[in-house]
């Protein structure tokens, strides 16, 4: 990171000590009622059927709902902070009035949010194993692969935020494309289960690759071509959202 | 802030600002049209005039967030277009809305601002210390910025300007929207910077603000600069040194406007007819007001008084509002 680019971090972390002990607890919350819904009392009828890919329901389950959590928080952390840095609060203007440029100013948020992912799928992590849902040790890899699915979603978002006026997009971001996302991403049930159509738009997506890809660390049934290909899918969307986010930013910030 | 001669030329040839031509657009709007100005070190200088002249757009370009469209702008004797960075770590802003972050407390706001200008942490605390004691908020440093008044946040956008020691402070409308004594508390602050030697650029359309603080402004209007010089220059050369205001009573004051013309040919510079009193310039406001009162007009009240800032601006920005 460039020097400045740490100093929009420590804002963003400094502006965190209020409101953590709420982020905390729900990022707590939410994986431990999905698990012991979803895993566990759903999950006792799937397993009548000896399990699912050869694991308990709550096993298969556990990965693509931290693959979901993680694409959730970015969806978050890259609309209303954003906006309000622009519109409300001010916060960017504030700092590009000092030597911090457009491009810190990205970079900064960008690692910020990554670590906001970080904290939230550790969190999960920890829920799961302290609920018995996990498989073993290797739930652990799902972790990085969780943040860079949440930074393939927070990137191109945050792009978009910059360019919004209210927050009326954010509505229908959050309805039409991340809770639909969420439902058909692979998490709950494999996306093979899909009519053929669906499945194709899965493949375009990233929560399908983060989906494939954290299960498949995490259960080790992942071949390697198959991880490499995901990782390649989601770094290409880190990629061009990074970018995006700098145009976006540069163009509304810089008038 | 001490700087090596070799780095920073234009203070030494006394220019912190330097716009020749210089113009700004947004889209087919011209928003600041081909003006020139230079502001030298230690001057407090002002941009004055209505709503929408293109002050607050001339102030984001010197302070190297919104590029220039056309012209040249040099400030510190650098280029804004290609160090920015270099320009905005030693100049100070304080913005027309406050940009602080009201969740956080006010002495964070100061600190994290230290932080961007690249401060160490111990020093950006010290700095804000001494601050928030400049600008009396010190026992609220520890209280969150959004219960405070709107002057309170004003001293604060102050402080939070001032954290690195700016050569250079620029103010967009540094009163607008605060009561009188908040607005005094603000003014005598500026005015001691400005004895420490802080040149200070400031927009207003305050007129009592323009003479209290600015050695010299120049008045917009219309994306242009209309006029220049001190509020006294000002003063001299767009109005009379006297201006005496007559009040008539309902539908009178039509009926003696020929017969006012006539009277005053001669001993007025300039009269100018509002719809509830006549304005008289003159050098010699009470003169004028024996001789009407010797050719028997009776106005309800006649007031003398110097002329001001506001006159001038008026005549040369006009009445009319226009939004």
């Amino acid at each position: 990171m460039t020097a400045p680019a740490v100093h929009v971090f420590e804002e963003r972390l400094l502006g965190y000590r209020r409101t953590y002990r709420a982020t905390l607890f729900t990022s707590f919350a939410s994986p431990a009622l999905f698990l012991v819904a979803m895993g566990i009392g759903l999950g006792g009828f799937v397993n009548q059927g000896a399990g699912i890919e050869g694991v308990p329901y709550v096993a298969f389950l556990a990965p693509g709902l931290l693959a979901g959590a993680a694409m959730q928080t970015a969806a978050f952390e890259s609309t209303f902070p954003i906006l309000a840095s622009i519109r409300w609060i001010k916060t960017y203007h504030a700092m590009l009035a000092s030597p911090i440029g457009v491009t810190d100013v990205v970079i900064g948020q960008f690692a910020w949010i990554a670590l906001r992912l970080l904290i939230v799928t550790t969190i999960f992590v920890a829920t799961a194993a302290l609920l018995g849902a996990v498989h073993g040790p290797t739930i652990l890899l799902g972790i990085p692969a969780a943040v860079l699915t949440g930074m393939a979603f927070a990137t191109p978002i945050a792009a978009f935020s910059a360019s919004l006026q209210n927050v009326e997009g954010f509505n229908v971001l959050f309805r039409f494309v991340i809770n639909p996302l969420f439902l058909f991403s692979g998490a709950f049930f494999p996306v093979a289960q899909l009519p053929e159509i669906l499945r194709v738009v899965a493949y375009a997506t990233p929560i399908y690759h983060g989906v494939q890809l954290t299960r498949g660390l995490v259960l080790q049934t992942i071949a390697p071509a198959d991880a490499v290909l995901h990782v390649a899918v989601l770094a290409a969307f880190v990629v061009a959202g990074t970018v995006a986010a700098f145009v976006a930013f540069r163009r509304r910030l810089v008038v | 802030m001490a700087q090596s001669p070799g780095e920073s030329p234009g203070e030494s040839s006394g220019q912190l600002i330097h716009a020749r031509g210089l113009t700004k657009r947004f889209g087919s709007f011209t928003a600041v049209d081909a003006i020139d100005f230079d502001v030298a070190a230690g001057e407090a200088f002002g941009f004055l005039g209505p709503n929408g002249a293109g002050k607050t757009s001339t102030m984001r370009m010197i302070g190297c967030v919104s590029p220039k469209t056309e012209g040249t702008l040099r400030v510190l004797d650098m280029d804004p277009a290609t160090q920015g960075p270099r320009i905005r770590a030693r100049i100070g802003v304080v913005p027309q809305e406050d940009w602080l972050d009201q969740e956080m407390t006010v002495r964070d706001n100061l600190v994290i601002y230290g932080r961007y200008f690249d401060l160490s942490w111990p020093e950006a605390g010290r700095r804000a210390d001494e601050l928030l004691e400049f600008v009396q908020l010190s026992d609220r440093a520890g209280s969150r910025v959004e219960p405070l008044s709107g002057g309170m946040k004003r001293r604060l956008s102050v402080a939070r300007s001032l954290i690195n020691e700016p050569s250079l402070l620029l103010l967009d409308e540094p009163t607008t929207g605060l009561d009188p004594q908040a607005r005094h508390l603000v003014w005598d602050r500026l005015y001691r910077l400005k004895q420490r030697g802080t040149t200070l650029v400031l927009t207003t359309h305050y007129m009592d603000e323009a003479e209290q603080l600015c050695d010299r402004l120049v008045i917009m209007d219309k994306a242009r600069i209309v006029a220049e010089g001190s509020p006294r220059q000002l003063i001299e050369q767009h109005s009379s040194r006297e201006v005496l205001e007559l009040r008539f009573p309902p539908g009178e004051q039509e009926s003696l406007d020929g017969r006012l013309d006539k009277l005053l040919d001669g001993r007025a510079e300039r009269i100018e007819r509002l719809p509830d009193r006549i304005l008289v310039y003159a050098s010699d406001g009470e003169a004028v007001s024996a001789a009407l009162h010797g050719e028997g007009i009776q106005p309800d009240s006649s007031l003398v008084r110097r002329s001001s800032l506001e006159d001038v601006f008026l005549r040369l920005t006009g009445r009319s509002l226009i939004e």
